[in-house]
């Protein structure tokens, strides 16, 4: 499944499409310290976290993540979105908690 | 140095987590465009950018030379901040001394050398107390 397939099954909001949608999604991450997202965030993964600042897009960069969702509704503040888009790094949001978010990215991956 | 492809320079603002990451991100870019391997790539911008964060923490910033060969990637973090007391204990997985507001950013979790021995294929850390710290890392490119 890329990040393309995965905005379009509408399984959470886009905030912003990043620059790579074709790339393919290896699997669900979570993980809201950044100190392990850092050491362990696979590359290509979905990362699912409720820790939204600018540092976790510098993260999901640095780890070459696939793309962001935000559970539990987190809320992105101004600086980060511009980031995400300087970036071009995909992000989501979502009311799910962390591992239902998980959970429906893994199901899309092994139907 | 000898061969040196590149030789890279950056000052790393103190207390500037807005700005943490933009020298392991411009590395991170031009080792792309070297065409140097993903999976190297990555090594390298793991074990810098958790050295920018250290030093943003920790060190009131610091200065950050980056020398890229044929065989390795070479990063020297130098800063003039309070020295490490104890470098085994700071080696270890989940000792930190960072502060509450830091943690609360999702940092401070105690993984930071940890993460940069796990990602460079040689780390030194020279450290006085009061003085500051000089972290050098080497990553070698595939044979």
């Amino acid at each position: 499944m890329t990040v393309q397939d995965l905005i379009n099954t509408n399984l959470f909001q886009l905030i912003n499409a990043g620059d790579d949608l074709n790339r393919d999604i290896t699997g669900p991450f979570c993980c809201d310290l950044l100190s392990i997202a850092m050491g362990k965030a696979p590359a290509g993964c979905a990362w699912v976290t409720v820790m939204s600042n600018i540092n976790t897009l510098a993260v999901a960069s640095l780890t070459d993540t696939a793309c962001i969702i935000l559970a539990e509704d987190t809320s992105v503040d101004e600086v980060t979105l511009a980031k995400a888009k300087m970036q071009g790094i995909t992000l989501f949001t979502t009311g799910l908690p962390v591992f239902n978010a998980a959970l429906s990215i893994y199901q899309q991956l092994n139907p | 140095m000898e061969n040196s492809l590149m030789s890279l320079k950056y000052h790393v603002s103190p207390t500037d987590f807005t700005r943490a990451g933009e020298a392991s991100s411009d590395v991170k870019n031009k080792l792309k465009k070297l065409g140097v391997p993903p999976e190297i790539i990555r090594k390298v911008a793991i074990a810098m950018y958790e050295g920018e964060i250290n030093m943003v923490i920790h060190a009131n910033g610091g200065d950050i030379f980056v020398d890229i060969t044929p065989d390795t990637i070479h990063m020297e973090l130098k800063d003039v901040g309070p020295g490490i007391e104890d470098i085994d204990k700071a080696m270890q997985a989940g000792y930190s001394t960072a502060p509450d507001d830091v943690r609360s950013l999702g940092f401070g979790a105690g993984m930071g050398l940890p993460n940069m021995k796990k990602n460079s294929d040689t780390m030194d850390i020279q450290t006085v107390l009061g003085q500051g710290t000089t972290v050098i890392m080497t990553v070698n490119m595939p044979e």
